[in-house]
């Protein structure tokens, strides 16, 4: 070794890399095959929402939530929502709470779903692609039945939920709820203990709890290291006090620790679910409050009165009062937050993403840190970035 | 909760100019001098992540800028909102990253989207902008740029201009 020199060369991995999830491009430095600096260079996909957001009313602004982050689209639409409702200081009805409990557990399957069959084709597990899309596919048919489209939902409004969900939805929720967790045992057979899995994901990206909290690691990630945060049991928001579940910790934070952490959060929010549709009551889905919904279409035929708040929400949108407030939910790669700034105007002075992707990429370099090359694929994947809520 | 925020409200009492308290949320209004042993208190006190660093334009408002740190506390849950104003001519604020590692990319994104600069940032660049941008998008009078669908004999309006902006309500 001594007469051969050694020297460092810089590698481009990315931004067209299949395993970047996106458009990510990793700068690595390596001695041979091992790592000793990564830089993630990101903005590719940045697309300028919160300006975007600045030029709308705040209804109009409820399209953009579930195109930030276009895995977990319920999540999205929520946190926005809640922001908005919090500013205004009003609750949505019980009934409207408790089927955005439903919908938002759904698309946390569904996103841990995708997680799922794309990391593991990252390391070459290609049949698992294929079995996670085939039962997302069943959860988004539940969100195309409530409605009426399969990822842009714009489903929930500013004090509770477009409309109602239709008669036959309850059941069919429960027939998925049912199913899924059967099929994750198979998927666990598959991986848990499959060797190769075993060794391409333990010890890798290892992140410790202290750096988790230094690097503002939530989610996934940050449980895996150890790190008892979940937004739902620290600031409970939505109804998610009254819900009986737990909260999986990892212990090593690495690659394999936040598999298993997300594997038993989607049985967790199958939990979560089966409690809300045993709640789940007659009742109003959109707050009495004409300064703020829609009144009701029978109404306009009948009185002058709603026609009149129609015309001025349609026209104007709503004006909450001047501040700022930040909302938060727990979205399948952390916390998510929507921090909105008003002056009592009819459209917000600023809203900010707290995008839970941006913090964890953040930590990669460390993560990467004297591992390998073929490494780096995998701490992608266990990160479970999603570029569009990087760049937002 | 509550009695939380009265502790933390009584532990900023010398450092922090204004306290505003808005749908049960604390922001504590600090000067730029004071930022980092605010900070730094505030780390003592649990606040041991940062969950958020932005900034705010207030354009044509004077002092212009917002800058607003987000802590979180995990263990028990609060959380902590730190303003402080700069004006337009002089957007330098010192870094935190000593204080908080996480606020790295953070300031580089508030320092890429508004042009306030960080002294003492390790690594100032812009993140989510090519290097070579002009401008700084997320300030108020940057444009934004909007095509309206083509129609023949007809332009629709631009987006944005749908729903004008209206006046600050009084009721």
């Amino acid at each position: 070794m001594s007469e051969l020199a050694r020297e460092a060369i810089v590698l481009n991995m990315g931004p067209h890399h299949p395993s970047t999830h996106g458009v990510l491009r990793l700068m690595v430095e390596l001695e041979g095959e091992v790592i000793l600096r990564a830089e993630p260079v990101i903005g590719y996909l940045h697309t300028g929402f919160e300006k975007e957001m600045e030029t709308r009313t705040y209804h109009q602004n409820i399209v953009f939530p579930p195109r930030i982050e276009y895995l977990a689209t319920m999540i999205e639409e929520h946190a926005y929502v809640l922001a908005v409702e919090k500013l205004l200081g009003i609750r949505p009805p019980r009934r409207a709470e408790i089927i955005r409990i439903i919908l938002a557990e759904l698309s946390r399957i569904a996103s841990h779903l995708v997680w799922l069959g794309t990391s593991a084709i990252d390391v070459n597990v290609t049949s698992l692609l294929m079995y996670c899309f085939n039962d997302r596919e069943r959860i988004l048919d539940l969100f195309e039945a409530v409605s009426g489209q399969r990822m842009m939902h714009g489903y929930m409004r500013i004090g509770g939920l477009q409309w109602d969900i239709p008669e036959e939805f309850p059941a069919r929720v429960r027939e998925v709820v049912e199913e899924i967790p059967r099929r994750l045992e198979e998927y666990e057979r598959l991986l848990s203990d499959n060797l190769i899995w075993r060794q391409r994901t333990e010890g890798v990206a290892v992140l410790t709890r202290q750096d988790a909290l230094r690097y503002g690691c939530t989610g996934p990630i940050g449980r895996g290291s150890g790190l008892n945060y979940d937004v739902r049991k620290a600031f409970p928001y939505g109804g998610y006090e009254e819900y009986d579940f737990d909260v999986p910790l990892g212990r090593r934070g690495d690659a394999y620790d936040r598999y298993l952490v997300r594997m038993e959060e989607m049985r967790q929010s199958c939990r979560i679910i089966r409690q809300a549709l045993d709640r789940l009551e007659p009742g109003p889905v959109l707050i009495d409050d004409r300064k703020v919904a829609l009144p009701p279409r029978r109404e306009l035929v009948r009185s002058m009165e709603a026609v009149i708040h129609q015309f001025k929400l349609v026209s104007e949108g709503i004006h909450p009062p001047p501040g700022q407030v930040y909302a938060a939910v727990e979205s399948p790669r952390g916390e998510k937050g929507y921090f909105v700034v008003s002056d009592g105007s009819n459209r917000p002075v600023r809203v900010r993403v707290r995008a839970p992707s941006f913090h964890n990429l953040q930590a990669l370099p460390v993560m990467l840190f004297r591992n390998y090359v073929a490494d780096v694929v995998v701490a992608i994947a266990s990160i479970d970035i999603v570029l569009g809520d990087v760049d937002r | 909760m509550t009695d939380r925020r009265e502790e933390v409200a009584q532990a900023f009492r010398g450092l922090a100019e204004e306290e505003v308290r808005f749908r049960d949320e604390l922001t504590l209004l600090v000067s730029r001098d004071s930022i980092r042993d605010a900070l730094v208190r505030a780390r003592d006190l649990g606040f041991l992540m940062l969950t958020d660093l932005t900034a705010v334009d207030r354009h044509p408002a004077e002092p212009r800028f917002e800058v607003v740190y987000l802590l979180t506390a995990l263990d028990p849950p609060a959380r902590l909102r730190l303003a402080m104003r700069l004006p337009g001519g002089d957007p330098t604020v010192p870094t935190a990253v000593e204080v908080y590692p996480g606020a790295n990319w953070l300031e580089r994104e508030v320092y890429d989207m508004f042009g306030i600069r960080f002294l003492g940032h390790p690594d100032l660049k812009r993140i989510l902008m090519p290097d070579d941008w002009e401008g700084h998008p997320l300030r108020k009078d940057y444009p934004l740029v909007e095509e309206p669908v083509q129609f023949f004999g007809h332009t629709p309006k631009p987006p944005s201009a749908i729903i004008p902006r209206t006046p600050p309500r009084k009721d």
